[in-house]
């Protein structure tokens, strides 16, 4: 059957998570972009909310099972609120997500008891580097097989609260296939750079990680020595980007409607004229579109279709685009007062970009 | 529960249609787009007699059941999917042929207004000769030669005979799909959307039932079109042509500062427009398919999973159009599936028709340019489809018309405060 109805429980959570984005996230997201990072307490009201508590299972310390599906309705609803703030909230997601769906029994029971039942700890992933060609399937981190163990080596750029996290997943290149492996913040080797600044995240606190001959022991290796498919990671990469680029593009479609609907041009409101009118429909139905491919592409994943990362990506690329537009339209339609930072549309503008360049910060 | 799981009724559906748009609408596409006026009679045949047999399709009320109790109270329990069925059906055929596809018996957009706006008597009369032994058609006349998307604006006339009881119907209607088969080549009727006051402006309007054979009522022109050649494109002169009282649909009585008579014929659209929203995403499908499959013979894969900027640009193109097709049709099924829960749709139906006119016109037009020489040939059907793609842009409210109901509906704002 067909069906677009979220289940009850994914309504409550759904209408919970909406009034940290909306009382919390929003009201604090213009200082926190000013300031490079929300005080300790917002990011751990988020934490208590329990997305990813609630994507473990009891035998792992949480209290639910992981949907992709929850996961994509929770990352939007939080993203109306803020992307950085949301992307904060679920760094530990990075650690935990990828141990969850790949990892060993081992590695399951020690490492996601003490995350799902502690407060929000900065556990992290280094993914992303700093190439203009980076690619999730290609990485230039590598990681050789030497004795029994690993050696990486390579650069990685925007890890996430890489200077407080005790431990991280690095993802490299094994003979060809991406690998994550479970490393000590302190395993020499690795060196943490200054923090980053960027254009559009400045809530989130991202570093530089240098690896030089890291030793990883094979244990350590995301699923034990034998590794692990990385697609379900990628997958739930690209839609937490996805989901996420529909909650930034829906808060910004509505500021920006309210807006036209306020201000008065030529003895009319905004919105009465249809250049304008048609630019929000436009917003609205590029929105719906892309946010039930999402929807779609997260239930595909839940039931493991045969094409689910497939459709997973196409989600993705749909939702950078959508969400460049949106966003850069909401900007259009407040005109100079678009481009003031009093108004929250520039920073979803340059929220709006970051898609199409942050798969691997998060993860749903 | 949120859920993309395709219904089983529809999975077989798809499964026989396709057998159907491959071996008796592709093999004649060519023929009947470069033959315009002729009537795929054999396609129409089939498809009367194996609807007929199977139910499949038809917008008329199933035939009352003599038993009642247990059966009855099952099937309730199951949620409705007729609209999704027919979505599905339309997609499929369009993938087939759209052109050839409209030539379908079975009432099309005149008995999607009667099941809209009728009274369950209306739809017992009305309805039924879609089962009867020959193909029947029907048709929507709207449009007239001076208005198309400005509907409220239409001149034809009906006037109440006190003395027999009847409608008098005067006026000129063009671009009536299937509009000569409606009157000429069956036992048909088109639904004639006219005015009983001219000057109290949309609450005036009403729409008719006017059956073939009905005298005063003559079909005046077929056009020549860019594309769905097959598709008889009609124009019906409305001259002094009675029809019956009880042929009116919806209420014969004018309350002052209502539009509900315009109301009743926006409300045919929020049930017509994904569904017409489906035939366009079935052109898309069509199209997108053979591109692969001809780019595939050249040994050219397509790769999922990198960034932009390291694929070529042929796989841009085709990952764009697959983001493009996918999302436009699961607007359309979203627009169905609100339609057969009942709930009220027009924002999201108006959403799936200006997604799916945008995507259709832009995957077929930018095949043509990716294929080339191959594309703009007519050794193969893509340049067809850049054709008949187009009127998914146009007809049942153009893409503008679309883009201004979703607007009024994002905004609050009624036709007035958004013009």
């Amino acid at each position: 059957m067909y069906s677009f109805e979220p289940s009850e429980e994914q309504k409550m959570l759904i209408d919970a998570i909406n009034r940290y984005a909306v009382n919390d996230l929003r009201r604090k997201a213009h200082d926190a972009d000013e300031e490079y990072g929300y005080p300790k307490e917002v990011i751990d009201k988020g934490w208590e909310l329990g997305v990813l508590q609630a994507s473990i299972p009891e035998t792992y310390g949480g209290f639910g099972e992981h949907s992709v599906l929850t996961g994509v309705l929770a990352a939007e609803e939080m993203a109306y609120g803020d992307f950085a703030g949301t992307l904060a909230v679920l760094t530990p997601a990075l650690f935990a997500l990828p141990i969850l769906a790949c990892g060993s029994e081992e590695q399951k029971q020690s490492y996601l008891p003490p995350i799902a039942e502690g407060e929000w700890q900065p556990f992290t992933a280094a993914c992303i580097e700093p190439y203009f060609d980076f690619d999730l399937l290609e990485m230039r981190t590598t990681a050789e097989q030497k004795n029994g163990s690993y050696l990486l080596r390579g650069e990685k750029t925007y890890v996430p609260f890489a200077n407080e996290a005790s431990k991280m997943i690095v993802y490299a290149n094994l003979e060809g296939k991406t690998q994550g492996f479970i490393v000590e913040r302190d395993a020499p080797g690795i060196t943490i750079g200054e923090r980053q600044k960027t254009m559009g995240i400045n809530a989130l606190p991202i570093y530089k990680v240098s690896l030089q001959d890291v030793l990883v022991p094979a244990e350590q290796r995301l699923g034990g020595p034998e590794g692990h498919d990385p697609t379900p990671i990628l997958a739930s990469m690209h839609l937490a980007m996805a989901a996420m680029a529909v909650g930034v593009s829906r808060a910004a479609f509505e500021y920006s409607r309210d807006y036209a609907k306020e201000r008065e041009v030529f003895g009319v409101k905004v919105a009465q004229k249809q250049a304008i009118a048609f630019m929000l429909a436009e917003m609205a139905t590029e929105i719906e579109a892309i946010r039930l491919l999402t929807w779609e592409a997260a239930w595909m994943v839940d039931n493991q279709k045969a094409e689910a990362s497939k459709q997973a990506y196409l989600a993705y690329i749909g939702a950078m685009d959508m969400a460049m537009m949106v966003t850069d339209r909401a900007v259009q339609i407040l005109g100079g007062h678009g481009y003031i930072r009093e108004h929250p549309v520039e920073l979803w503008m340059r929220n709006g970009r970051g898609f199409a360049v942050l798969t691997g910060l998060g993860m749903i | 529960m949120i859920e993309f799981e395709m219904p089983k009724p529809i999975a077989q559906q798809s499964y026989v249609l396709q057998t159907v748009a491959e071996n008796m609408m592709r093999p004649v596409s060519r023929y009947f787009d470069e033959h315009e006026h002729e009537i795929p009679w054999d396609y129409i045949n089939f498809m009367h007699m194996a609807m007929k047999a199977t139910g499949a399709g038809s917008l008329a009320p199933p035939e009352e059941k003599k038993k009642e109790g247990e059966e009855a109270e099952k099937k309730e329990k199951r949620p409705p999917i007729g609209y999704q069925m027919l979505a599905f059906m339309l997609e499929m055929l369009s993938w087939g042929d759209v052109g050839i596809y409209l030539c379908t018996p079975g009432g099309g957009l005149g008995a999607a207004a009667v099941e809209a706006a009728g009274t369950p008597e209306q739809k017992q009369k009305f309805l039924a000769r879609f089962r009867e032994e020959k193909p029947v058609f029907a048709a929507m006349a709207m449009t007239e030669p001076h208005c198309g998307s400005d509907t409220s604006a239409i001149r034809t006339t009906a006037v109440l005979d006190k003395n027999t009881n009847e409608w008098v119907l005067n006026g000129e209607k063009i671009f009536v799909t299937a509009g000569q088969k409606s009157l000429e080549e069956s036992n048909g009727f088109v639904v004639v959307w006219a005015t009983i006051d001219p000057s109290a402006g949309r609450a005036g309007m009403r729409s008719f039932v006017v059956e073939a054979g009905t005298p005063g009522v003559k079909v005046t022109k077929l056009e020549h079109k860019l594309g769905i050649r097959a598709s008889d494109t009609a124009s019906i002169v409305l001259q002094d042509a009675r029809v019956p009282f009880e042929n009116i649909l919806g209420s014969p009585e004018i309350q002052p500062d209502t539009s509900k008579g315009f109301k009743g014929a926006m409300a045919t659209f929020d049930a017509t427009r994904p569904l017409v929203s489906a035939t366009g995403v079935g052109v898309a499908r069509a199209t997108l398919e053979l591109v692969k499959e001809l780019l595939a013979k050249q040994g050219i894969e397509i790769r999922y999973g990198h960034p932009r900027s390291k694929l070529t640009n042929i796989e841009r193109e085709i990952i764009d159009m697959e983001v493009m097709l996918r999302s436009a049709w699961l607007l359309v099924i979203k627009a169905v599936w609100m339609a057969d829960n009942r709930k009220p749709n027009p924002l999201e139906a108006s959403m799936a028709k200006l997604r799916a006119g945008d995507i259709v016109t832009k995957i077929t037009q930018r095949a043509l340019e990716l294929m080339g020489p191959i594309g703009y040939s007519r050794d193969y059907l893509l340049e067809k489809w850049f054709r008949d793609a187009k009127i998914t842009d146009i007809y049942e409210g153009t893409g503008q018309i679309n883009r201004l109901v979703v607007a009024r509906n994002i905004l609050g704002y009624s036709g007035r405060e958004l013009r």
